[in-house]
């Protein structure tokens, strides 16, 4: 237990170092992103650029700037090329937003793309199946940028009516009852995706664990068959579903969600990330990345435990 | 006379799929009595596990169609609703797997498994279902029952395992054991072991099983009567004696021709019926057996009746071969001489 948590904190010290240098090797490589003439604005001469770099130390070997930036990143230093804002203060800003996004379309998605699994599995072949896999489809098939503009044009902007609130976000601790209002539709147009696809996912598991032996076994023993799903089928079928939702819901706390917050104008992490790859602003977009990274990191690790504890025959002995 | 406990007569099972009606039994009857043990002998495809998962109604499916009557103490189970067959299932009947591997839940502890069978179908409390799964793996000769209750599947050997789905069919005290091919994924050593626990068993629990298998040799020593099943039906039915003294359908000498015998001279290879098991879609025509049949004549072309021609008169064999004739060649057909035309 121990060497395992071990190994797998190492591999993700590894795997975050890896991530900054990667994203530090692409933005240098990438044209037009020399930050000395962003910084300079529009109207800058060449004199102020060459003092923005040599202030700034652009002008020194990428190995160095890399090690600098990593440097004010682990301090809390990072500053951002085009705002001069602190980054971690405005990953802490998005956090609340980001955090309640995730939170509440997580419970949605996984409630609902359970359900929608397991009846279209009993189902399988009837009606309601064939009606639950096109509705299925068709969530997947929707893109976030599609399906959250038009839900607020005729939801919000009075397409159909005003009844939810057209964007934004408002804080839990100032007002609980509007934090939730202005959440229903980010967090719906954000679970419809995951719904159609882990509904998919887990009526697959399902149809495959029903023919499994021990299923034979359990109902030759009489088991009632409630039981036999619940406690034979669904607890087998659930634990691929556990590895896709820990990676899913760490991916939208750490900000994946671009499209939904920026859509509903969150103003979460997310967005955040999405402002500054629009600005070419090489601070934020890191500092993001690795919360973002240690999100994914941290989850997976999660996951693996999770998943000793649901499969005793993976268990470190 | 012991008490009749399973009397199936005439048994159908049908499945409709999209190629065609698979008759995977086509009439097939057999009485067990209290006591007793059944052999059903075959290759795969020959409709023995079917005939089994039937009786204990786990082909039930909205593409199945059944025919004739499984009467288990009188009562026709495959009249009864399948809430009712509920409560045959564990209790009056229990059944033990071909793959121990597969069989039992992964994610489960042993004991649990075992619990959950005996809370089923009796009101006890957690506790006492837990000593009686104790007892039970000790009866099925697990060592240290008292902490490998507590193991998961993965934890224990083939044998082991077999032996625990055995301790887990037994756990209500069913008064029929059916054992589907329980030692095909055994090891040898172990397949002797296995068939001796259920044989003593069987006693210790005053129960009576059906034991599937394709291999002769398993039930020669412990089943006091033998059908043999051939692409849905049953083509000989005798006594275990019977069978072996004075086997008549051809089907069976392949059979017996394909066990290896160290009592006999060894031939340069082992015998093997030649060809595969028919379509159970489309049957050949007359005799399903004919087209692999070393003496297959004119007259198989007709469908010979399942009837007795020798004696005693329980022995009964579905072929048109006259009796003197079968009794004169089927030395060279089982030691594999005559080879199919």
């Amino acid at each position: 237990m121990m060497t395992f948590l071990v190994r797998r904190t190492i591999g993700a010290i590894l795997v975050c170092i890896a991530v900054t240098f990667i994203v530090f090797l692409i933005f240098i490589v990438v044209p037009g992103g020399d930050p000395a003439q962003r910084i300079a604005g529009k109207n800058a001469t060449q004199q102020n650029i060459q003092n923005i770099r040599k202030d700034w130390g652009f002008d020194r070997p990428f190995y160095v700037q890399y090690y600098r930036m990593m440097e004010k990143m682990f301090s809390g230093q990072l500053v951002s090329y085009t705002s001069q804002q602190n980054v971690l203060d405005q990953i802490k800003q998005g956090m609340p937003a980001t955090f309640s996004l995730a939170i509440g379309a997580g419970i949605i998605w996984l409630f609902f793309g359970i359900l929608v699994g397991v009846i279209s599995a009993i189902k399988a072949g009837k009606l309601s199946d064939r009606v639950i896999t096109v509705l299925a489809l068709i969530g997947i098939s929707m893109p976030v940028f599609w399906l959250g503009i038009v839900t607020r044009y005729y939801l919000a902007e009075g397409g159909l009516t005003t009844l939810f609130p057209d964007g934004e976000y408002v804080a839990l601790t100032s007002d609980p009852l509007q934090w939730f209002w202005h959440l229903v539709l980010p967090w719906l147009v954000l679970a419809v995706l995951f719904i159609g696809f882990y509904g998919r996912v887990l009526r697959g598991n399902v149809l495959d664990t029903v023919n499994e032996d021990y299923v034979r076994t359990a109902k030759a023993k009489g088991l009632p068959p409630k039981r036999i799903m619940r406690k034979h089928v669904l607890r087998l079928s659930l634990i691929p579903i556990v590895t896709l939702f820990g990676l899913d819901f760490a991916a939208v706390l750490g900000g994946g969600a671009i499209l939904t917050e920026t859509v509903f104008d969150l103003h979460g992490v997310g967005q955040y990330a999405a402002q500054s790859i629009n600005n070419f602003d090489l601070p934020p977009i890191m500092g993001v990345t690795m919360y973002g990274a240690l999100f994914i990191v941290f989850f997976s690790v999660l996951v693996d435990l999770f998943y000793a504890y649901l499969d005793p025959r993976i268990r470190p002995t | 006379m012991a008490e009749l406990l399973l009397d199936v007569r005439n048994l159908k099972a049908h499945f409709a799929t999209e190629d065609g009606v698979v008759k995977a039994v086509d009439g097939v009857s057999f009485e067990l009595e209290r006591g007793k043990v059944l052999g059903i002998v075959g290759e795969s495809g020959s409709g023995k596990s079917v005939t089994a998962m039937t009786v204990m109604g786990l082909t039930r499916d909205v593409n199945s169609r059944f025919g004739g009557e499984v009467l288990y103490k009188g009562k026709d189970l495959l009249k009864v609703s399948d809430a009712e067959m509920q409560q045959y299932r564990g209790a009056e009947i229990g059944m033990i797997f071909q793959d121990p591997m597969t069989s039992l839940n992964p994610v489960y502890r042993i004991g649990e498994q075992i619990e959950e069978a005996i809370r089923a179908h009796e009101k006890v409390d957690k506790r006492v279902a837990r000593s009686r799964s104790v007892e039970l793996l000790r009866q099925v000769g697990i060592p240290n029952p008292e902490s490998r209750v507590d193991d998961f599947p993965h934890q224990f050997s083939g044998g082991m395992r077999q032996r625990a789905m055995i301790a887990m069919a037994l756990s209500c005290n069913p008064a029929v054991l059916i054992a589907d091919e329980p030692t095909t994924a055994l090891d040898v050593t172990i397949q002797a072991q296995i068939i001796e626990l259920i044989d003593r068993l069987k006693d210790d629990f005053n129960s009576a099983v059906i034991l599937i298998t394709h291999d002769l040799g398993v039930v020669a020593d412990i089943a006091d009567e033998i059908i043999v099943m051939y692409a849905g039906t049953v083509v000989e039915r005798a006594a275990t004696r019977d069978l072996f003294y004075d086997p008549l359908m051809p089907y069976t000498w392949g059979l017996l021709g394909s066990i290896p015998r160290l009592d006999r001279p060894r031939p340069d290879r082992l015998h093997s019926i030649k060809g595969s098991p028919p379509s159970l879609i489309t049957l050949p025509q007359g005799c399903a057996f004919r087209p692999r049949c070393p003496h297959a004549f004119d007259r198989c072309m007709e469908q010979p009746t399942l009837e007795s021609h020798v004696d005693p008169p329980t022995h009964l064999d579905r072929c048109w071969l006259d009796v003197e004739y079968k009794r004169s060649h089927r030395a060279d057909t089982i030691s594999g001489r005559t080879e199919a035309a």
